[in-house]
């Protein structure tokens, strides 16, 4: 029997779908080989749960085993010399860049909250604002220990075991548990970005702009208004931002403290942060979010219009740390987040089509995102030369349904145009898109390492089976 | 059709309510876990709604020992649950002046001692988790002491005390238990019993307790017809109660 005071509801990050399973939380790999052990006698499967960030379905496996790693998350060495840092799995970005700042380094890939653990994000081979420029996570993953679902500990070198080192990472933890990770960090000269705010008023202008500043800046990032038709579709607002050079500013020292990063805790030094989800609820609909966006939109492009200014690491890079529990603006039927890769060619077109059909269905996105992209070497890699928009759309009853058409008719544009999708913020893409956007054989591929490395299918998610039919 | 559940179990499957109930669930679209004693009526679920849809086991709901594991087996393999259905009931035929000892503990072990060594789990399942749903069918049988058929009666209103301390205890976690209490249904249970009325379909029952079940309601007459009768059937004095021939 399976300990029945174990079985919790777990979600996904956008509260939209989740599962009972069993959590166990080990804190040495003895405890891992036990679960496996447990699991194999159960005749049941496993899952790995970093801090439970992916929006949908990535760490969700109805009545197996939910893996959660708050107990792994140790530093276990730390080079400043080199910025070459070994963590546990369950060490989060906000762990890692907290460890590290002060001694002049900084995660080279970062998400846009600091709460993903390293062990998710090479899961799910996160990327960053900096895509362009740095790549994916893995690629600054020197090696790390994996634990097999055998229950066998190895140790995979990027430099020894290229293809495998690239199945497994991205591989959403289907090929095995990592359970410690050699991490390379970037050196930066101080803790403060330079950041230029511009905005565009139209799809193409934001394409060009875009894909002008991947070269002169570190950091591209840009918010789109996805309400308005027309000529105004695709208006929004780019964020470039780079490090500040040795020399650049008088005293690094103080602002490569982490208490001079810290994000505040007050909005205007007096609304409580924790408190700003309640004032948004309210606006939370079409109509409000629709205001939200134009205001945005229009302060931006006049007021903050090629603004040039200063900001801190942690400020510039965690934006949905700002209000925290943001997500619960969308309860009680939660969010999911469509993340479209779209080559750089087709990418106007596709992007125009889906916000079009966004409108046409009523169903539009109340955060969209564009950021610029480069390939990975992943086996399961959702990276390519070309543009990514993330949509953020809540999930109301009785509109469940039409939104899944609605992510599965975007889904089709983007198979046509030769794109990819993100696995991570996906929750409901149909299989064979998925699966269509990869070359011939490479899906036989990975499920063949997968059978020779799982033949029990004993690590198994329910995007896994989802994307992939695995289970 | 609409999918109101996803994973459901339901106990006491064989016939009547149970199989309507599995039948109906299975319809929608729900994979459902039947659980009943005879083999060959589970076949015949199986057959209808598809092996797909429907996993059978064979249980006996005394088998208290089974339960836990059980329990957890159909779970897993069913990838969930959402939904559990205690309709497992029997009425053994007791003459007026009949005292069978062993015919009236066999109707509460199966009545009521099953129904706590399976609800049991499904609470403490469901409470952990915070959502899930319970039903019972109970009966109208059990709302007072008829002279007919005291072990039945009481085993049914002892169903239905302690599905409402279920609710009580876990309905703030944010679980539906709902207790059901049919009148006369077109069952192997009244087969050939005289003067029997409002009698309804096992099929029209499931669709209204299935229906109760989805709002979560705390309890319902089934038809609703009944809730009026028994309202009054309750008020009847004591003294005057034991003189009827109900």
């Amino acid at each position: 029997m399976l300990p029945a005071s174990r079985l919790e509801w777990i979600q996904g990050w956008g509260e939209s779908q989740g599962a009972a399973a069993y959590l166990f939380r080990p804190s040495t790999i003895g405890n891992l080989q036990d679960c496996l052990q447990l699991a194999r006698d159960k005749k049941i499967s496993l899952v790995s749960r970093g801090s439970g960030c992916s929006y949908g379905d990535a760490a969700l496996l109805p009545e197996g085993i939910c893996l959660n790693f708050s107990r792994m998350q140790r530093i276990l060495a730390w080079d400043p010399s080199t910025g070459i840092i070994d963590v546990e799995p369950g060490v989060s970005l906000r762990r890692l860049w907290r460890y590290v700042l002060g001694d002049g380094w900084w995660p080279p890939v970062v998400t846009g909250t600091m709460e993903p653990t390293v062990g998710g994000c090479l899961s799910m081979n996160v990327h960053g604002k900096n895509n362009w420029v740095r790549g994916t996570f893995s690629e600054h993953c020197v090696e790390f220990d994996l634990l097999q679902a055998d229950g066998s500990l190895r140790t995979i070198r990027r430099e020894e075991e290229p293809e495998l080192f690239n199945a497994v990472a991205g591989s959403f933890g289907m090929l095995g548990i990592v359970t410690r990770m050699r991490l390379k960090m970037k050196r930066v000269a101080s803790g403060m970005l330079e950041v230029r705010a511009v905005s565009a008023p139209d799809l193409e202008t934001m394409l060009r702009l875009t894909d002008e500043a991947k070269d002169q800046w570190e950091y591209v990032v840009a918010w789109i208004d996805a309400f308005p038709g027309g000529k105004k579709l695709g208006r929004g607002l780019l964020h470039f931002g780079r490090h500040l050079e040795k020399g650049e500013e008088p005293r690094p020292e103080q602002s490569l403290r982490i208490e001079n990063q810290d994000l505040p805790e007050e909005l205007f030094h007096i609304l409580p942060k924790s408190s700003m989800w309640r004032l948004l609820k309210p606006w939370t609909n079409r109509v409000g979010m629709s205001w939200i966006n134009r205001l945005k939109y229009l302060a931006g492009a006049t007021i903050g219009e090629n603004a040039l200014y200063q900001q801190s690491l942690a400020e510039f890079s965690f934006l949905l740390d700002y209000v925290p529990n943001w997500k619960k603006i969308y309860s009680p039927g939660g969010l999911i987040q469509h993340q479209s890769f779209v080559p750089v060619n087709q990418a106007e077109d596709v992007f125009r089509r889906q916000l079009e059909l966004c409108r046409k269905m009523r169903l539009p996105s109340f955060l969209a995102v564009l950021k610029r992209h480069r390939p990975d070497d992943c086996l399961m890699g959702h990276g390519l030369d070309g543009f990514s928009l993330a949509l953020d759309f809540p999930v109301r009853a009785g509109k469940r349904e039409r939104l899944w058409k609605l992510v599965a008719a975007m889904g089709e544009m983007v198979v046509e145009a030769g794109g990819r999708f993100y696995p991570a913020k996906d929750a409901a893409l149909p299989g064979e898109i998925y699966r269509s956007t990869f070359q011939d054989g490479q899906i036989e591929k990975f499920l063949s390492i997968k059978q020779e490395m799982d033949p029990e299918m004993r690590l198994r998610s329910l995007l896994a089976e989802r994307l992939l039919g695995i289970g | 059709m609409k999918k109101r559940f996803k994973h459901a179990l339901v106990i006491g499957a064989s016939s009547g309510i149970g199989a309507a109930l599995v039948r109906q669930l299975a319809s929608e679209g729900c994979r459902v876990a039947a659980l009943a004693r005879r083999e060959d009526k589970l076949r015949e679920l199986t057959r209808d709604a598809g092996e797909d849809q429907v996993i059978t086991r064979v249980h006996d709901v005394t088998a208290i020992d089974e339960v836990p594991a059980l329990f957890q087996e159909i779970a897993r393999d069913l990838g969930g649950l959402d939904l559990v259905i205690y309709a497992a009931g029997i009425m053994r035929p007791v003459a007026f002046d009949e005292f069978n000892t062993e015919a009236d503990l066999e109707m509460i072990r199966t009545n009521y001692e099953g129904a706590v060594a399976w609800l049991n789990p499904a609470a403490e399942r469901f409470g952990a988790v915070g959502r899930g749903c319970i039903v019972g069918i109970g009966s109208v049988a059990g709302d007072r002491g008829r002279s007919g058929n005291p072990a039945y009666g009481s085993s049914k209103a002892a169903l239905d005390t302690y599905l409402e301390a279920l609710r009580n205890r876990i309905a703030r976690k944010g679980v539906r238990v709902v207790t059901i209490k049919p009148g006369f249904v077109d069952t192997e249970m009244i087969a050939g019993i005289p003067g029997l009325f409002w009698v309804i379909s096992p099929e029209k029952a499931a669709r209204i307790i299935l229906k109760k079940a989805s709002r979560g309601v705390r309890e319902a007459y089934v038809p609703a017809r009944w809730r009026l009768v028994m309202a009054i059937i309750r008020r009847i004095p004591s003294f005057i109660f034991r003189h009827l021939k109900v």
